[in-house]
């Protein structure tokens, strides 16, 4: 007994305090900031640098739908234009703000009132994962942990369809899931919320050409909000989730 | 004598040198050499000639002996069919069935011919992934339970339908394939070099063990040589995704088993590692850190003392919790005999990683195949021969300390600042690369073989989930179904690993 409480004295208090104002460590690659700064004549090394394809040219511009969050491109650019912080406020309910240049250079989550007034003190999600490889499962899983206990705020992830009130998705949605995601969507109540966790559940991610990718359903269907990542950051989620519900 | 080629983790081969065998010999070889030498096979992967008229098939067998691997091919022309290897020795079950899914390829007397993963592009008549043939039982007391793909909690898809009599499970069938992206065919469009990105989304908990693995083909196939210090930074990060996801595991049967002073108290010790896996490289996961020719990433003498402050207090704490967690009462009587898996068995069935050595086998490829700095280690692999979750659990904390012990050392090493990355040249054509590497979970290959002008003919992924998943279904046989939580969490395979 005597153990137990000495270790349950050791663990302390372990919850991130304010988890608005918490950074993850300064090397972590969140928000991407494109500087004014002009590039070289002809050049588009970071172009050239994106796996999947994130980047384009005049004026530069990163589309966080796509991006892995890899550190090649600030890497490559030889005018330093292009520089990632670790500001974790990258999600957005509008897609077109998650495009960043140099004049864009905030993603927006709106709230919603009738989504505040209903699901402001109490969200319980249902996670969906067709395809993701186990980081951004890895991370959701996280948000419940001692550190980030986002159950404080009344948000759990639950075990039935039937008593959540939206979904998270991951992964790129394979074809061999759609079924199922299809499915368990239809098993949830209205009013129901559709939130996408990560790069391959916004864009495909890196599988976006694969033939055994079958995102046509999800194409088809109302998004409430865009969490990117990859994998997505606890700290991302919980303020994304925070920001939506209007906290 | 045997018409095989001899080499040593990592390889690379020309195409011209690896011998032909024909279908009879493979057939005699392959069952002589795993009854007879106690060799494991790590790739029995067809491809199809370019009129589609023949498949190739490549056979990698790991000799944990010899401290070698085995090469060699075989043949056929296209539909045909052989006698399954399968009855003789059930190590190939997979392994066959995955030939016959990828390549058509027929394994006759198979006694288990079904599908694998239901790939997009697979060659054998499956049928529809919906539509896959369950074992089925009929009797008064019999009933069967389905649970999944999606299921309760925030994991990878799968589906398990439960034989049950009463509330005892006497078999459970396991139906993969919802996570199936198509990894293998994606590493085949493009260059080989710029596939870093795909390979630690191989299995987004393994992503330094997948990395490295596909490094070392790139590296080979352009005569890329990596400093030690590169080597250095690889290993210690690998054994800090290894003392991560191991603390996953711990916390997780904590929480299965509704112990939570575990599942807090360990979930805090990893968040602390996944932390100093971002100070490293950015990422929690290991990201962005390992790419052919080299690390993006230095670990600089600030962040070294940094790291050994970490472990430092993961030391002085697992202590603690592991010495509280393993001599309570109410938790010894969940773990102990629950989800047995002998020795016999897990042989038989080729069972890899922490799952081998929980069951009393000795299979680990940093110290049998090993790459690189492991070389210099004399390791001794932790061997239990429990085979149940209290072993599972057990060597997850002796696996955590060993690989302290081993991030200390490449720590306190004074190594030069030598180069950290260096561009990969052009890549050999007609050839064949082979890499093992021990992840958290245990070995993980990756084999490439590359046609005229660098093109890439196939990329076989070999996760550590595809030899375990069997392991699983075996466990849990006579168990109580409400046990079947807490055998799945003490096994924590990976989906995509295996779907690919």
């Amino acid at each position: 007994m005597h153990d137990l409480i000495n270790v349950r004295i050791n663990q302390g208090f372990q919850s991130i305090k304010d988890i608005k104002k918490a950074l993850p460590f300064p090397r972590h690659r969140g928000l991407p900031v494109v500087s004014e700064e002009p590039c070289k004549s002809e050049c588009s090394a970071c172009v050239d640098s994106c796996p999947t394809g994130a980047i384009t040219l005049e004026p530069v511009s990163i589309d966080m739908k796509k991006c892995l969050f890899c550190p090649e491109c600030e890497l490559a650019c030889p005018s330093k234009k292009i520089h990632f912080t670790n500001n974790v406020q990258i999600s957005a309910t509008n897609p077109e703000t998650l495009i960043i240049s140099a004049k864009n250079n905030k993603p927006i989550i709106e709230v919603d009132k009738k989504i505040r007034h209903i699901f402001r003190r109490s969200l319980k999600l249902r996670s969906v994962s067709a395809g993701g490889c186990n980081g951004c499962e890895l991370e959701l899983n996280a948000l419940s942990n001692v550190n980030f206990d986002i159950g404080r705020f009344g948000i759990d992830f639950v075990a039935s369809p039937r008593h959540a009130d939206g979904v998270v998705l991951t992964g790129p949605v394979s074809e061999n899931m759609a079924y199922a995601f299809e499915e368990t969507i239809r098993a949830i109540p209205e009013p129901k919320i559709l939130i996408l966790a990560g790069a391959c559940a916004l864009s495909g991610g890196l599988f976006v050409d694969s033939p055994a990718i079958n995102r046509h359903l999800l194409s088809t269907m109302k998004v409430d909000l865009y969490i990117p990542g990859c994998p997505v950051h606890p700290l991302t989620v919980a303020n994304a989730l925070l920001a939506y519900l209007g906290r | 004598m045997y018409k095989w080629l001899k080499v040593k983790n990592p390889a690379i081969v020309p195409l011209k040198d690896i011998p032909v065998l024909t279908v009879p010999e493979m057939l005699e070889e392959v069952v002589d050499l795993i009854k007879n030498e106690g060799v494991r096979p790590l790739h029995f992967a067809g491809r199809k000639t370019h009129d589609n008229r023949k498949v190739t098939v490549t056979i990698v067998l790991a000799d944990d002996v010899e401290n070698s691997l085995l090469l060699s091919q075989v043949v056929f022309t296209a539909d045909d069919c052989y006698d399954s290897l399968t009855p003789q020795a059930p190590i190939m079950h997979l392994f066959e069935r995955e030939l016959y899914e990828q390549a058509g390829i027929i394994p006759l007397g198979h006694p288990w011919p079904k599908g694998v993963r239901y790939e997009h592009d697979r060659v054998g008549d499956l049928g529809n992934f919906n539509e896959y043939p369950y074992l089925q039982s009929e009797g008064i007391r019999m009933h069967e339970v389905a649970v999944g793909p999606v299921h309760a909690g925030i994991i990878e898809p799968g589906s398990f339908r439960f034989l049950c009599y009463g509330e005892q499970v006497w078999h459970l069938e396991i139906q993969l394939g919802y996570q199936h992206r198509g990894v293998e065919g994606l590493f085949k469009t493009g260059s080989i070099l710029n596939k870093s990105h795909l390979s630690e989304s191989i299995a987004g908990d393994t992503v330094i063990g997948h990395a490295w693995a596909y490094a070392i083909l790139a590296e080979l196939l352009t005569d890329t040589e990596v400093t030690n210090r590169v080597q250095a930074i690889r290993a210690i990060a690998l054994e800090l995704e290894r003392i991560a996801m191991h603390l996953v595991g711990l916390g997780g049967i904590a929480m299965d088993i509704g112990y939570l002073p575990g599942a807090s108290v360990y979930g805090r010790l990893r968040t602390a590692v996944i932390n100093t896996m971002l100070k490293i490289c950015g990422s929690r996961f290991g990201r962005g850190l390992i790419r052919p020719g080299g690390v993006l990433f230095d670990i600089d003498t600030a962040l070294n003392l940094e790291i050994v402050d970490v472990l430092d207090v993961l030391y002085r704490d697992i202590e603690k919790i592991n010495e509280l967690f393993f001599n309570m009462p109410s938790v010894l009587s969940r773990l102990e005999h629950t989800g047995t898996v002998s020795k016999e068995t897990a042989k038989a069935i080729g069972l890899v990683g922490i799952m081998a050595k929980m069951s009393g086998l000795s299979v680990d490829s940093r110290i049998s195949h090993p790459i690189s700095i492991y070389a210099n280690e004399r390791l001794k692999p932790h061997v239990l021969d429990g085979g149940d979750v209290f072993a599972r659990a057990k060597i997850r904390v002796l696996e955590i300390d060993q690989s302290m012990r081993l991030i200390r050392r490449w720590l306190g090493t004074e190594v030069k600042r030598n180069e950290l990355y260096v561009k990969p040249g052009t890549v050999k054509s007609n050839h064949l690369a082979v890499s093992v590497v021990e992840g958290w979970r245990g070995e993980i290959s990756h084999m490439v073989i590359t046609g005229n002008q660098s093109s890439v003919l196939q990329y076989k992924v070999k996760d550590p989930s595809f030899n375990n998943w069997m392991g699983l279904a075996l466990a849990v046989r006579d168990n109580g179904i409400s046990d079947f939580p807490l055998c799945n969490k003490s096994f924590d395979l990976s989906y995509c690993g295996f779907d690919l």
